[in-house]
């Protein structure tokens, strides 16, 4: 690195009483945090309030939220396509504003991104009400390709059919597929030019054609790739400037590390209309700057607090415009700003800080709220203190999930984050190209049937002959499941690889990409939706006796049950296994398919809210599901068969072998406050106690919704009087007054746990 | 809280007269501890029954016949399902290193578990000694008399449901007389046992002032009680008497108002309880 000696001057300035050097001399924000945080092991009687000024700021925003409520946007730039740099700077309040940045011109006006496809942009502003640009469509049909016309140009006709049927949903191929996490704390650590400087020297190493063990065009593109990387750093730049900031430099105060981290992610969800733009791991980077400016008498609890309220105003005004389509699968206008808070580290001190704390305070400062995606890393091992404040807030807020930091942290280290709902990823360090899900309930109807789709009655498919005998035969069943499956993992990654390929051509995350290292290890996340009507439908086979009941043309359509049969969700070894072999066979499937650039094969089990869609799309099932009726969401047993309490449902859960879906299992729990115990105080304990017990038994996710049913009820009859009403779904959280109706009684129907 | 059990219930074979109320003795328990009992259900529950998170075992049968019962499936030992203790075990086995975890333990209930006497302290004693779990035992008291020393050595908490002070009221309320029930608190403290004591408000039928002004100062007057669970009656189970076309005779009661809570709560505070 070249820099004159102001510039080194201003650097040393920067990190005045920083400790520590191997950060200094490569970027490498995980030592800086090390090197330099203060572990807080108290509890949180030290918190602060909001001001006067945050409130008033953040009124400012709600007021506005019965309009978009209504209108389902509150505005629109319908006529700029958003780069980093083409919307004028815009301000909640110019004068109150304490850290500043919108990624349109005004709060709460979303922007087009034609880069990922213009049918979705135009569909959009039909949609609203708003004019669609001829000009803008001529470019982006005409003149510049996009993602969406990429993928079409090279999806085969299976891959059509498949994606038709419903067996493989949710792509991204007419979305952004989002879930990459750019190290944003490396701006505020570094400064933009030294990050300019370090691409530069990735560039040039590749100057020699071609490098080390890459290919050819593998070179080339990555030359491009790191050309548009230091191209999107110097918009970031400019963009940062033009409120006023140079970013040039790392940042000095505790304020200046928040605005430049939020100008680096202001600067991906300018430019990326991604399904999840997640925020990383900041509350114990940014602590260590807080911390030092409390020390030298230049913030006050109070004043870092509202600095904190203040960045966390502006990640939950990030606003995407979507497309009906999308929203039905994706429920309530999610963004997954997941920011995922606490952890051990691997010395054995816990990453839990003063700021974790903070970001959770913002939840009773400003309200409960969807956005940011609060993720607890949790581990027996973290502070009592924050165990149970935690858990005070979940009780409080339903706002905060949990993940297994003991599952994460041996296999990804200790600077890791979640994108999305429960995929973990170093930060800065590993990608993914998202991959959606897979239909496994209807896989199995393939099987019964030969292939042919239990709706339509198409030959989806491959021709593995109908099962004919009366009573279905449980390993006569599983044959044709095997074909069935076997099948459906080669059209699934072969779609993936072209909609990836598409994606890093058409619609490229430069910035987010410029704040990684060059050499990423890149992921193919598939996902699997079903799994708990598979599991009971086998399960039914085996245990009980079905029946299919067929068309004229020999179609099975309904199933007869007679007996019964272990349901997965109660502990039982019977079934569970049938869950886990699943997982582990579909895992295993999935592996013999070559990836796009190498990736490396993983899975979820995870269906966010598309689980009502798919449900949908699926006809009656063999374990006595009603065709349409939602599956249940991600991991979760079926509402009501998990008849023995929601820790054996849990354990039930905790069983699927994270090895082979390393991309995440999602757990939703809801419980009254009256299943957590008596008093407050006994119910933070206990729920402290049930995360405690559910990573300990090898669990990995835990939403947890603490809520009343009448509660529900009563917002969908009156939702103005619940605007901030928060639930948490598979894996994020939602206003549930702006669920769908449909999403709404789902959320209602599913298991209440309660005592009675 | 009780849910159903999968699957139909199988043969039950009663373990004794559902009336017989007697003294099981340490040898005959020696004897005959059998190795099964009528099991209506198991469940995991949080901070209802005894601290924690526990693995819940209820037991069918009960000779009591509470007007607010929400369990009136439990009453009949014979609608439970014949279970070994080793099949019990078993299953709370699975959540040993949860609970370890979590904290909690075990809680035999029902029902009344010491209508199955010699099941119940094998369940117990195995919970604890096998398993390593806090054990609580979910009593009327009404058989107190048939709980042995060695079943209460293996019993760490006794939930005691003390319904009333009142003779008349609880047996308007249970069909049965109090008076077992206060001779087996006695002994509990006089064997310096744990127990929280739990005491259904209901309006209109326990909530007289003097009714449990009385249940307060015989609890704070015993020693070995370290918290008093006050519960509000709700009619959550008033669905399953009508699935047993019994007539559910509280239809009309309405649940205590907080504040008839808080003021009963008041009664067992001012005598130095820990009540919630």
């Amino acid at each position: 690195m070249t820099s004159t000696p102001a510039e080194a001057t201003a650097t040393e300035r920067a990190w005045k009483g920083f400790k520590g050097g191997l950060w200094r001399d490569a970027v490498d924000v995980r030592d800086f945090i090390q090197q330099n945080y203060t572990p807080y092991e108290g509890d949180a009687s030290f918190l602060a309030g909001p001001t006067e000024r945050t409130t008033a700021v953040w009124k400012a925003i709600t007021d506005r939220f019965p309009e978009e409520r209504a209108k389902g946007v509150y505005d629109v730039s319908y006529d700029i396509p958003s780069t980093i740099t083409a919307h004028a700077p815009g301000y909640i309040d110019r004068d109150k504003d304490l850290i500043v940045g919108l990624q349109t011109d005004a709060p709460l006006k979303r922007a087009i991104m034609p880069y990922g496809g213009w049918r979705m942009v135009a569909g959009a502003l039909e949609t609203y009400g708003y004019p669609v640009s001829s000009d803008l469509e001529k470019v982006f049909t005409e003149y510049r390709k996009t993602h969406n016309a990429g993928v079409f140009d090279a999806y085969t006709p299976e891959i059509r059919a498949a994606r038709k049927a419903g067996i493989v949903t949710g792509l991204p191929d007419a979305y952004g597929r989002g879930r990459i996490i750019g190290d944003y704390r490396r701006v505020a650590l570094y400064g933009v030019d030294r990050l300019v400087e370090v691409k530069k020297e990735e560039k040039e190493e590749l100057d020699a054609l071609p490098a080390g063990n890459r290919s050819l065009e593998e070179t080339i593109r990555l030359r491009e790739e790191l050309s548009e990387q230091i191209r999107a750093l110097g918009e970031l730049k400019a963009m940062a400037a033009s409120y006023g900031h140079d970013i040039s430099g790392p940042a000095t105060t505790g304020r200046e590390a928040i605005q430049w981290l939020y100008f680096a992610y202001l600067a991906a969800v300018k430019e990326q209309n991604g399904a999840a733009m997640s925020l990383g791991r900041t509350s114990t980077f940014l602590d260590v700057y807080l911390q030092r400016d409390i020390e030298a008498g230049l913030l006050t609890e109070e004043t870092a607090q509202e600095l904190v309220d203040d960045f966390i105003i502006k990640l939950r005004i990030v606003r995407f415009l979507r497309t009906p389509e999308y929203d039905e699968l994706f429920s309530g206008d999610p963004t997954w700003v997941t920011e995922s808070i606490a952890g051990m580290g691997e010395d054995g001190r816990p990453l839990v800080t003063r700021t974790s704390f903070r970001y959770l305070q913002t939840l009773y400062n400003l309200g409960p709220a969807p956005e940011p995606n609060m993720t607890v890393f949790w581990s027996p091992q973290l502070p009592q203190g924050f165990k149970e404040f935690c858990a005070k807030v979940s009780i409080d807020t339903s706002s905060v999930q949990y993940e297994s930091d003991e599952l994460m942290r041996p296999r990804f280290g200790d600077d890791t984050a979640i994108a999305c709902c429960v995929s973990a990823m170093p930060v800065g360090k590993q990608m993914q190209f998202f991959g959606a899900r897979v239909n496994l309930a209807k896989t199995l109807l393939y099987a019964i049937n030969g292939g042919r789709d239990e709706k339509s009655g198409a030959q989806v498919g491959p021709s593995t002959g109908a099962l004919i005998s009366d009573v279905l035969d449980y390993d006569e069943v599983l044959a044709t499941f095997d074909e069935q499956m076997e099948w459906l993992a080669s059209v699934y990654v072969h779609a993936l690889n072209v909609i990836h390929y598409m994606h890093d051509r058409y619609a490229y995350e430069r910035v987010e990409m410029a704040l990684h290292d060059r050499d990423v290890r890149r992921t193919m996340a598939c996902g699997i939706a079903g799994l708990s009507v598979a599991a009971d439908s086998l399960a039914a086979v085996k245990y009980a006796k079905v029946t299919p009941v067929r068309d004229e043309t020999g179609l099975a359509t309904d199933y007869v049950i007679d007996g019964e049969y272990p349901a997965y969700g109660n502990n039982d070894e019977r079934v569970d296994e049938i869950a886990v072999w699943l997982v582990e066979e579909f895992m295993r499937k999935v592996r013999k398919h070559p990836t796009y650039r190498n990736a490396e094969h993983t899975q979820s089990v995870l269906t966010i809210t598309s689980n009502v869609v798919y449900g949908k799309k699926t006809g009656n099932t063999p374990d006595g599901r009603r065709a349409g009726e939602p599956f249940s969401p991600g991991a979760n047993p079926m509402n009501g068969r998990d008849t023995h309490g929601y820790v054996a449902s849990a354990l039930s859960v905790a069983k699927l072998p994270y090895e082979d879906a390393e991309d995440g299992i999602s757990l939703t729990n809801t419980v009254t406050p009256d299943g957590l115990g008596r008093t407050p105080e006994e119910r933070i304990r206990n729920l402290a106690g049930v995360l405690d017990g559910y990573m300990a038994s090898d669990g990995f996710h835990m939403n947890v919704n603490v809520l009343n049913r009448d509660v529900l009820t009563d917002a969908m009859e009156h939702p103005e009087n619940h605007p901030q009403l928060t639930i948490r779904v598979s894996g994020y959280a939602v206003n549930f007054v702006r669920l769908t109706r449909e999403q709404q009684l789902d959320v209602l129907n599913r298991t209440f746990h309660s005592s009675l | 809280m009780t849910s159903l059990a999968l699957g139909p219930a199988g043969p039950v074979t009663p373990a004794g007269p559902v009336t017989s109320v007697g003294p099981v003795t340490p040898a005959a328990a020696a004897t005959q501890r059998p190795s099964a009992g009528s099991v209506h259900s198991w469940d995991l529950s949080t901070g209802v029954d005894g601290p924690g998170t526990r693995f819940v075992t209820f037991l069918s049968g009960c000779p009591l016949t509470c007007l607010y019962c929400h369990n009136p499936d439990t009453w009949r030992m014979r609608s439970g399902r014949r279970t070994s203790a080793d099949d019990v075990i078993a299953e709370a086995a699975k959540y040993v290193r949860f609970i370890s975890a979590s904290g909690g333990g075990a809680t035999v209930s029902g029902g009344e578990p010491l209508l199955q006497p010699v099941f119940t302290g094998e369940l117990l004693h195995r919970m604890k000694h096998e398993l390593g779990l806090h054990t609580a035992l979910d009593t009327s008291g009404f058989l107190g008399v048939r709980a042995t020393d060695a079943l209460l050595r293996d019993t760490d908490l006794v939930l005691l449901d003390i319904k009333s002070w009142d003779p008349d009221t609880y047996k308007k309320v249970t069909g049965r007389p109090l008076r077992p029930t206060l001779d087996f608190a006695r002994r509990l403290a006089d064997l310096g046992q744990e127990v929280h004591v739990r005491f259904v408000l209901v309006p209109g039928l326990t909530d007289d002032p003097a009714n449990v002004e009385g249940v307060a100062a015989f609890a704070a007057g015993l020693g070995n009680v370290s918290r008093v669970d006050i519960l509000p009656f709700h009619k959550l189970g008033e669905a399953k008497w009508q699935a047993l076309a019994k007539p559910f005779t509280l239809h009309e009661t309405p649940s205590p108002t907080p504040d008839q809570v808080a003021v009963a709560r008041e009664v067992f505070l001012s005598h130095g309880l820990h009540a919630v």
